[in-house]
């Protein structure tokens, strides 16, 4: 590795490195504006946004196939467009949409896949790969003939069989069964646990809150938050109690005004939302009012925010306000 | 140097190329056997020699030349517009792969596709035409060059097209008839003095002589100015792909 091009490549530096990244299209569409971002070595960043909000851009930036208008990225301490070769030869992409090449077989696609990015043949390694997609079998089959969720298998095996050490997954999930998704997550938490950096873009945010360190949401090309998953959980997640009333409520009583009520249910259930970074949640107090008032339940329970409610409240809040 | 990765793409290529070598083979050896047929037979045994050599044998360097610069064109075009049409060119636009080792994969499959049918044209040739090579190692140096440069020709129409017409566009209506009219079928000398100069023109014009000369020694133009021409052709073929892959134009924008 020759040192003299190598910005920063110690273990504790970011392994990515995005500055000032902007990307306008030639129709004039300004997909990204500012991005800055860094990737930890070794960790599962999700990037969330709505479709549009410029992911696969962002991503496409990053591995070479879209230039940017301005910025720089850097990955593993090498300038994405100067040292593209050095770059490149580290960083895997599953894309989004099912790019194969239709006639050629499974085998013949990985093996393309390693000597394009300047790997010598290795088939063991290909053997492995494939066996743990469950591909193996299909090794001599032409990729037209299998199903969608089989490609996806293939374009995971074809971006690691150079093995990557940093693994961009953009929407790997999308329009695969369940199986599937279970097995990509048990290779994509193996393959972090050996070291690789992976970042993913995925609609099933359930799957972010699963998998991810930490989180990025990005929205109309910028990023407005990017924070440890369990942080940003604490500190923009909220908490519910619900109560199922005995005698349903037409209007909330006066006496309840001021505390974070909704009548649900046509007046049956009853809902207090608090928020939980708060050192007194109020639940005793509310009850003793409610008891006060002869308000009675049948029924509590309590429910926290899912980052699914957190990252809707969060693209959907006036720009500015994320934090 | 990646040499991993230019062997990766000549390798794919070449696959393309072997998966459909009977459509690859059929077509242009059926036509170059009718073109034999009609115009070396039926109409040629009427026509006199043009200087010294039989009508049939003076066609064969011209025949051959417009195969090699269709199929070089649409070798290279194909190979590089499938990937950018299927979405496939984003592996390669991601991989460690500089300009020059995407084109040494990517034209030298098509070159080496062109030329190979370019060998069998003039065997098949052979069946209908006695000739002889004057200056065999000329004559392969003159396929060689053309086929690499009109593939590079090929890989720039494959980068600029954005549909399956402009693909054919190019090819039709203007290698065609620049080649029907760069004297595939006749010496330019032929021609009124008018015409003569117009034609000179005609990139064509000079490979078809030089090509021819390495058969014959016969040539409408001079040798060194055919060679000259076509790696000019060459060198501006090269300076362009090197502009698209900076620039990134139509492909990384």
């Amino acid at each position: 590795m020759p040192a003299s091009k190598a910005i920063a490549t110690e273990n504790s530096a970011p392994i990515i490195w995005v500055q000032g990244i902007n990307k306008t299209y030639a129709s004039g569409f300004q997909a990204l504006n500012n991005i800055n971002l860094e990737i930890k070595r070794g960790e599962i960043f999700a990037l969330l946004g709505p479709n549009g909000a410029g992911k696969t851009t962002l991503i496409s930036i990053i591995c070479g196939i879209v230039n940017s208008t301005s910025g720089i990225v850097i990955a593993d301490g090498y300038d994405t467009v100067r040292d593209y070769r050095t770059v490149r030869a580290t960083i895997g992409l599953v894309p989004q949409e099912l790019h194969t090449d239709s006639f050629e077989s499974v085998w013949a696609t990985v093996k393309f896949s390693r000597g394009l990015f300047g790997k010598a043949p290795n088939a063991p390694y290909l053997e492995k790969v494939l066996r743990d997609l469950s591909l193996w079998d299909k090794r001599n089959v032409k990729i037209k003939e299998l199903s969608g969720g089989m490609k996806r298998r293939v374009l995971i095996a074809k971006a690691l069989a150079h093995e990557p050490t940093i693994l961009f997954l953009d929407e790997p999930s999308a329009g695969v069964d369940v199986e599937l998704r279970h097995d990509m997550w048990r290779m994509v938490r193996e393959l972090r646990a050996k070291g690789t950096t992976i970042i993913l873009t995925t609609h099933y945010i359930e799957e972010a809150e699963d998998m991810a360190d930490r989180i990025g949401v990005i929205n109309k090309g910028e990023l407005i938050v990017v924070e440890d998953k369990n942080v940003l959980m604490r500190k923009l997640g909220k908490k519910r109690l619900t109560l199922t009333l005995r005698q349903s409520l037409a209007s909330i009583p006066a006496a309840l005004i001021g505390w974070n009520l909704t009548l649900a249910d046509d007046g049956s259930t009853l809902i207090y939302t608090f928020d939980t970074q708060e050192e007194e949640t109020g639940i005793a107090e509310l009850l003793r009012t409610l008891s006060e008032h002869h308000i009675e339940f049948k029924d509590l329970r309590s429910t926290e925010s899912s980052l699914e409610d957190i990252f809707v409240s969060l693209v959907h809040q006036p720009k500015g306000n994320a934090s | 140097m990646n040499i991993y990765g230019i062997r990766a793409i000549y390798h794919f290529e070449m696959a393309r190329t072997f998966r459909t070598l009977w459509e690859s083979i059929a077509a242009p050896v059926l036509t170059t056997s009718l073109y034999f047929i009609v115009f070396g037979k039926a109409i040629g045994s009427r026509m006199g020699e043009i200087d010294s050599v039989s009508y049939g044998a003076f066609i064969i360097p011209g025949l051959v030349m417009l195969n090699l610069l269709n199929e070089s064109i649409s070798n290279a075009s194909f190979g590089i517009y499938m990937p950018r049409w299927a979405g496939t060119i984003y592996e390669l636009l991601s991989a460690p792969v500089s300009w020059i080792e995407v084109l040494i994969g990517y034209v030298g499959a098509a070159a080496t596709k062109s030329v190979m049918l370019g060998i069998l044209i003039l065997g098949t040739a052979r069946i209908f035409v006695p000739y002889e090579i004057a200056h065999p190692w000329w004559m392969v140096a003159f396929l060689l060059l053309t086929a690499v440069t009109f593939s590079l020709f090929g890989f720039i129409i494959g980068l600029w097209a954005d549909n399956f017409q402009k693909l054919q566009v190019v090819p039709m209506l203007v290698v065609t008839p620049l080649t029907f009219l760069g004297g595939a079928f006749y010496s330019i000398n032929m021609l009124p003095p008018l015409w003569q100069k117009i034609t000179l023109f005609n990139p064509v014009v000079y490979l078809i002589s030089g090509f021819r000369w390495s058969f014959y020694g016969i040539a409408d133009v001079n040798v060194a100015m055919s060679i000259g021409m076509t790696f000019g052709f060459l060198t501006l073929c090269l300076i362009f792909v090197w502009w698209v892959f900076k620039t990134g134009y139509k492909i990384r924008n």
